[in-house]
């Protein structure tokens, strides 16, 4: 009896170690964002406080983002034309909006293809896609740059532009949702064939109908994709604002050169981003459920 | 004041870092071939019954040596059995090629052998007008192609700048009376067309071989009194048996253009010299160099620009492969961790537990990374707060790199998490009932329920983390910039925190290293190739993939 009571009391404890440790946890993975949202309604000048809480509550940081001023440390409120902050998010959004639309398709049709038809090339294909995918991203974006440039999609064209590299190689992004495919059993596309049915319609009637989970997984981590993206975004703008996407025109806010000549380029920087990441984080949650299943159903292949 | 020459240079360095990664691991296959070959056949797999019996020590020393003789078995089959089979794979294939056309020039009717010439030609006198006329297009728009613009700009892809040194000169022009630039032939855009020209006759000559093994086919067809599908049939066929060409062709045609094309591209110029110094539109044009970016790499040499390229590259390939090891192993350990307490039996609020760190991974990345980069700054707020000025992020000593791989693990961790709580849910629950009747501890169900499980499942994903850190453009640029810039003269703007990739980005954008940048993208290449080849060998989801049908 005394030995159960102990054990019963070194579970208590553990599970009180356990509750410390997670509210620690959740407290450091939450300041930064609390931090965030604070300090985009911080009224005073000034890259940091030294106080966690605003004195001066305002929603001018909000209100400049859309009308692109910003407060100087020198003549005070000015246009600063480097704010073009609605631009940045209208170009990201539309290209988020087209990139997954396209990019789904792709990576269904490649992994259906992938996963259920089967021809000489299939194996040596998914080698390649492989091998190609080792290759640094980076390095083919110079050449790709080049090629853009040639047919006259930087700059100007550039939301085009980036479309097509976002979506150009999306095929490589199919090894997940094969992984999904190839846990629906194949007596379903047997029985299909058996009634009748091309291969394009087992797909269209029996598989899609099927793969919901998947196919919002794909959509949700299209969307996101091109939000996020630094690298190819800057270098296809190649230093023009009009084509920078809010993630390049962001990172410019919080630039020393910015961060000196605004008083409130962090404060603006701070609204953009709750901007940013509201619709993100909404959709994000809705969808949460199938998320998880994504990322756990394309690894649980063991 | 004049450079002391250094006993042993940066490039020497680097040199000696990549290639004893490289010679490590032919070494470890090697010996593992040889130990493999010489003692294949002497281990018996003990049965279920023999393991029991044997005592916790000899058990241990049976799951070593199993061990050691499962990963020559590995080896011996990677370099034994695989690679000749599939280098005799690519060897039939090529015979077999050259077969199909032996056996259509000898044994073909006019018809095939006239479509040697005239391609489609075999389909046109069959009467199947629909697939002769779209063999006859790809001839006649290659052909056009070729002598109206390709063929030139092949023949100047091969000699390059001839004649010309300068891309850009000034002169007089009477017409508007002013200056004005001349340019001469511009060795940017021949090396991009002379790249499509030589894929364009690549898959022409693929498409040529089709046409002739079509022809014979249909001839054979027509010998064996059988019927030759008309345009209608193989349209159907497309939806159906043909489904795959269907379905792949954009995602490949969407390949080609944006991946293949740029690999192909990004290889020839590294073998050419193009640089700040070499650059079409404004100063000289590039030419054919050789291996020379790969010597100067490799010896130390100085590039343009007085760049050590040597000494960086091998500092910075040692980090790289640090902060991988680092950035994927906290994460993975950690995040296994945190999952596993939240889904012990008896803690309440699972949910919220989640979600609170599940707000990482749905904020955009670059906005969390971009204010963790101001929190941590110089005049940052934890600087502020405390009245200092320590350089988390551009101080010269370990901290800057200590603070990338922290900040990692917060960002890493609720990815993880996720991934293994997903997992844990998926453990049959009889295994742990079965344990306990067994009479196995809680500690003993998670070493051998849990932790194989987990590691079993996750070392896909594992191999995908870790080739992923070392091309981690992220959280290393958004983060740190790469900086704080290396006080060595000569390090062509490179950062103590830079990874090989975020350098490649300033070697392109800041300083037009074109050629260079090609160069170090090749090498890292090969360090990828090598170790995911190693891991994904290793682990057995990828090979069996057929198993879960």
């Amino acid at each position: 009896m005394k030995r159960l009571r102990s054990k019963k009391a070194v579970e208590r404890g553990t599970n009180a170690a356990i509750y410390v440790i997670l509210t620690v946890i959740s407290i450091i993975w939450l300041f930064p964002f609390v931090y965030l949202l604070m300090q985009s309604f911080r009224g005073e000048p000034g890259q940091a406080t030294a106080y966690f809480f605003p004195k001066q509550w305002t929603f001018d940081n909000y209100i400049h983002l859309f009308t692109g001023e910003g407060i100087s440390y020198k003549d005070g409120l000015v246009k600063a034309t480097e704010v073009k902050f609605p631009l940045w998010y209208g170009r990201t959004l539309l290209i988020a909006l087209v990139v997954t639309v396209i990019q789904t398709l792709i990576v269904l049709v490649t992994s259906y293809a992938l996963s259920r038809l089967r021809f000489k090339m299939r194996k040596p294909l998914m080698n390649l896609m492989l091998i190609l995918g080792m290759f640094p991203g980076f390095m083919s974006m110079t050449a790709l740059y080049f090629l853009l440039k040639l047919l006259g999609l930087t700059q100007d064209m550039s939301t085009v532009g980036l479309i097509l590299v976002y979506v150009g190689s999306s095929c490589m992004g199919y090894y997940i949702c094969k992984g999904f495919f190839d846990t629906i059993p194949k007596s379903l596309d047997e029985a299909a064939r058996i009634d009748g049915a091309n291969r394009q319609q087992v797909f269209f009637k029996v598989i899609l109908p099927l793969s919901k989970p998947i196919i919002i997984y794909t959509i949700l981590n299209a969307f996101m994709a091109p939000w996020g993206d630094y690298m190819f975004a800057s270098l296809i703008a190649f230093g023009n604002s009009n084509y920078w996407n809010v993630a390049v025109g962001m990172r410019e806010m919080i630039q020393p050169a910015a961060l000196s000549t605004y008083a409130d380029s962090f404060q603006r920087f701070c609204a953009a981003a709750v901007i940013v990441s509201i619709p993100i984080t909404v959709l994000f949650f809705l969808l949460q459920r199938y998320y998880v299943e994504g990322i756990t159903g394309g690894s649980v292949k063991g | 004041m004049k450079d002391i020459p250094p006993i042993i240079t940066g490039g020497q360095i680097a040199l000696i870092v990549f290639l004893s990664v490289i010679a490590l691991a032919l070494a470890v296959v090697a010996l593992l071939l040889f130990v493999g070959l010489v003692r294949r056949r002497s281990f018996r797999e003990a049965t279920e019954l023999e393991i029991l019996t044997m005592g916790p020590l000899q058990k241990f020393g049976y799951r070593a040596k199993r061990f050691l003789f499962r990963v020559p078995d590995g080896a011996y089959t990677l370099v034994a059995v695989h690679i000749p089979a599939l280098a005799k794979r690519a060897w039939k294939g090529i015979c077999g090629i050259f077969t199909t056309l032996k056996d259509a020039l000898v044994h073909g009717d006019w018809k095939t052998r006239c479509s040697f010439a005239v391609m489609g030609f075999s389909y046109f006198a069959r009467k199947r007008f629909a697939r002769g006329l779209l063999f006859f297009a790809l001839e006649v728009f290659y052909i056009l192609y070729m002598v109206l613009f390709g063929g030139n700009q092949l023949f100047r892809f091969f000699t390059m700048t001839e004649g010309n040194v300068v891309g850009r000169e000034e002169f007089w022009n009477e017409d508007i009376g002013n200056w004005d630039y001349r340019y001469h032939d511009n060795s940017l855009l021949i090396l991009i067309y002379g790249t499509l020209t030589l894929i364009f006759t690549v898959a022409f000559l693929y498409g040529w071989y089709k046409n002739i093994k079509a022809a014979y086919y249909a001839q054979e067809l027509e010998e064996a009194r059988r019927h030759i599908p008309t345009a209608k049939e193989d349209i159907h066929n497309l939806v159906d048996a043909q489904y795959h060409k269907t379905l792949l062709a954009v995602p490949l045609a969407g390949l080609m253009v944006f991946t293949i094309f740029p690999i192909i591209f990004m290889i020839f110029l590294a073998f050419t010299n193009y640089d700040a110094m070499h650059t079409p539109d404004v100063s000289n044009l590039f030419t054919w160099v050789g291996a020379q970016n790969f010597f100067t790499i490799f010896t130390g040499g100085i590039g343009s620009g007085n760049t050590q390229f040597g000494r960086v590259f091998g500092t910075l390939l040692l980090w790289t492969v640090v902060w991988a090891v680092f950035a994927t192993f906290t994460n993975y350990i950690l995040g296994m961790l945190v999952a596993i307490i939240i889904n012990k039996k008896g803690i309440r609020l699972k949910k919220l537990w989640r979600t609170v760190l599940v707000m990482t991974i749905a904020v955009p990345q670059f906005v969390s990374l971009l204010l963790m980069s101001q929190m941590f700054g110089d005049n940052g707020f934890i600087n502020t707060v405390f009245g200092t000025r320590i350089g988390f992020l551009t101080d010269h000593s370990l901290l800057p790199k200590v603070m990338v791989i922290l900040i990692n693990i917060w960002v890493g961790i609720p990815h993880t998490m996720l991934m293994v709580s997903g997992i844990l849910m998926n453990i049959p629950a009889d295994l742990y009932e079965s344990a306990k009747i067994d009479g196995a501890g809680p500690v003993k169900q998670y070493m051998k329920i849990t932790l194989p499980y987990i590691l079993h499942v996750t070392t896909p994903s594992l191999i995908t983390t870790f080739i992923g850190n070392l091309n981690n453009f992220g959280v290393i640029y958004l983060l740190t910039g790469g900086g704080p810039l290396m006080q060595e003269a000569g390090s062509g703007g490179a950062g103590e925190t830079d990874l090989l990739i975020t350098w490649l980005y300033k070697l392109v954008f800041s300083y037009n290293e074109y050629a260079m940048a090609s160069v170090v993208s090749i090498l890292m290449f090969i360090l990828t190739a090598v170790v995911s080849l190693i891991a994904y060998n290793r682990s057995k989801a990828v090979k069996n993939e057929e198993d879960f049908m």
